[in-house]
């Protein structure tokens, strides 16, 4: 991905010649698959990698800032609603996209200015009532979202009307959004972050306005979120309130958490896993959220760290 | 001789507690101060107070002539001020040279770049190589700061105040916690640090602290007690009343 640019790597990057491998593979297993499987496991393959942007987006707060929000799912789905709607009104589709990621941002910078001010478990909940007042709104403002019907647009453009193709148009997009997330993550303001998710105060001493840098990281980790629901309508060509509704909220962040929370590409892992599961044992089984909710018992006691943190501490352990 | 920090009339009220109590000192500039006083005299409320992590109830804190009274912490390290914590405040998850340039950008407008590359310049560079110098870090930089030592840990309280080149420099308890050997280590980065950056320093160690400053202010209660050079602070029969209880006439 990106060298390391200073002299002394940081801790994530000293392990870079090896998570830099897994990246690679990571990609090419994304960039071969398709090619391998039936149609239907190509959508779900796409369902994955927009979902990763998502769970991204969570991390980028829940992961390195230490705020935990349980309200992306909403932001995610705000952007969903105007590409379908705009589409729905005849508007070309680009604008749709464009006018979704702003309304996205600007949902998460309002959110943002309400939810800073608290942390840890407080901040958890005002998200929550954050994304269930969007909720609420698309469910009874039927006039324009067409409340519990959901609405049907046509978003896809033509050329990328077939699987294979807006597979592949996705996995570009969203291998820009990852690059541009990963170069966030590690750039001065990224390590601020980092900062201000182990100490506050130390911050404050050392001259930075903590208020300013949680709001722009809100709002930034919600224009990345907007960017996976507006990827999210061109995939799915119908939205309804279940896609801004809380569990999609939550299962942003289960995906981040499986993943390997504060790690950004756990994202794909925790994201595959998650709905390459859904999709799999619910061949087999109704009960399918039970055999979840196991595994999430599962990971919470084995790898509370996530996937990526249990292998990281399994590979320094042998070391 | 101009003040760099004033205080007047300091007071910080937390409910029925009257924490600090009508304090009022002047450090003029280069000068060397200790603040020192029993468990509970509002040391560490006072610089809470100077920093403003807590506003004062009443009274101004100026500072180089101007008030600061209501600004906010981050606008005051901005101008110049640079504190330790009595409890160690360090972010344990990143690594030495990532919080030397935490504390580096926190005055520089970098830290607000959102792609840019994480490297610091040489300029900033040097500056971070000189605080982990004088602090006795620069083997443990890439060390994460959860694995140092508890000594290790407040060298690196102070690398890091030192490092944003502060006009004064507040330290809370710098030795708190050490054994005698690395409170030598402590008092000797103390006294290597620049004769001209004004310093005020809490401490608990009578001995420790009169051996590093110029002028020491006694505080008991909330209220100012004593103010006198080291000399006189170990004779000053208020100051050992304070420390080692008061002998009672009529016992």
């Amino acid at each position: 991905m990106s060298a390391p640019s200073s002299p002394v790597p940081a801790p994530l990057g000293s392990r870079v010649p090896l998570a830099g491998l897994a990246v690679a593979l990571g990609a090419l297993a994304f960039a071969v698959l398709p090619l391998l499987v039936p149609t239907y496991q190509v959508s779900i393959l796409t369902e994955i990698l927009i979902f990763a942007v998502l769970a991204m987006a969570v991390d980028v707060l829940a992961g390195f800032t230490g705020r935990t929000p349980l309200c992306h799912g909403a932001i995610f789905g705000v952007a969903t609603y105007v590409v379908v709607y705009w589409s729905q009104q005849g508007g070309a589709p680009v604008t749709g996209v464009l006018l979704a990621v702003a309304a996205a941002t600007l949902v998460a910078a309002i959110f943002g200015l309400l939810a800073i001010r608290t942390s840890g478990v407080y901040f958890l909940l005002l998200t929550l009532a954050l994304g269930m007042i969007v909720w609420g709104v698309c469910l009874r403002w039927t006039s324009v979202t067409g409340g519990e019907n959901g609405l049907r647009g046509t978003v896809r453009p033509e050329l990328l009307a077939g699987h294979l193709p807006f597979y592949y148009a996705v996995f570009a997009v969203v291998g820009i959004i990852t690059c541009v997330m990963w170069r966030f993550v590690r750039s001065p303001f990224g390590l601020t972050l980092r900062g201000i998710r182990d100490s506050e105060s130390r911050m404050r001493a050392l001259g930075y306005n903590v208020s300013l840098h949680l709001f722009l990281a809100f709002t930034i980790s919600g224009f990345f979120a907007g960017l996976a629901g507006a990827l999210y309508a061109m995939f799915n060509d119908f939205v309804s309130p279940s896609t801004v509704a809380l569990s999609q909220s939550v299962e942003g962040l289960l995906m981040a958490i499986t993943g390997g929370i504060g790690t950004l590409f756990g994202a794909f892992i925790g994201a595959a896993a998650i709905i390459g599961l859904e999709n799999f044992v619910s061949q087999y089984t109704e009960r399918w959220q039970s055999v979840l909710g196991l595994m999430f018992i599962l990971i919470m006691i084995f790898a509370p760290q996530g996937v990526i943190g249990r292998v990281r501490d399994l590979l320094t352990r042998r070391r | 001789m101009t003040d760099l920090l004033h205080l007047e009339g300091i007071c910080v009220q937390f409910g029925g507690l009257r924490a600090v109590d009508d304090v009022s000192i002047r450090v003029p500039v280069g000068e060397r101060r200790a603040i020192i006083g029993p468990n509970g005299a509002g040391k560490t409320t006072l610089f809470n107070a100077i920093t403003g992590v807590v506003r004062a109830t009443s009274g101004r804190v100026m500072f180089e002539g101007r008030d600061v009274t209501r600004l906010p912490v981050h606008a005051r390290a901005r101008i110049g001020m640079s504190r330790t914590f009595q409890i160690t405040n360090l972010f344990p998850n990143l690594s030495v040279a990532e919080n030397m340039r935490l504390a580096l950008r926190g005055l520089s407008p970098r830290k607000f770049s959102l792609l840019g590359g994480g490297g610091l310049d040489a300029a900033e560079q040097d500056r971070a190589d000189a605080a982990l110098g004088i602090s006795r870090l620069h083997a443990r930089r890439d060390a994460l700061v959860k694995e140092l030592s508890y000594g290790e840990q407040r060298q690196l309280e102070l690398a890091m105040a030192l490092v944003a080149q502060p006009r004064l420099l507040l330290l809370d308890e710098p030795a708190a916690g050490l054994s005698p050997s690395e409170r030598v280590i402590v008092s000797d980065i103390i006294r290597a640090l620049p004769r001209d950056l004004t310093l005020v320093l809490i401490e608990h160690d009578m001995d420790l602290v009169l051996s590093l400053v110029d002028y020491v202010t006694c505080l008991n209660n909330g209220k100012m007690l004593v103010e006198a050079p080291p000399a006189e602070i170990r004779t000053n029969s208020l100051v050992q009343d304070v420390y080692l209880g008061k002998a009672r006439h009529n016992a």
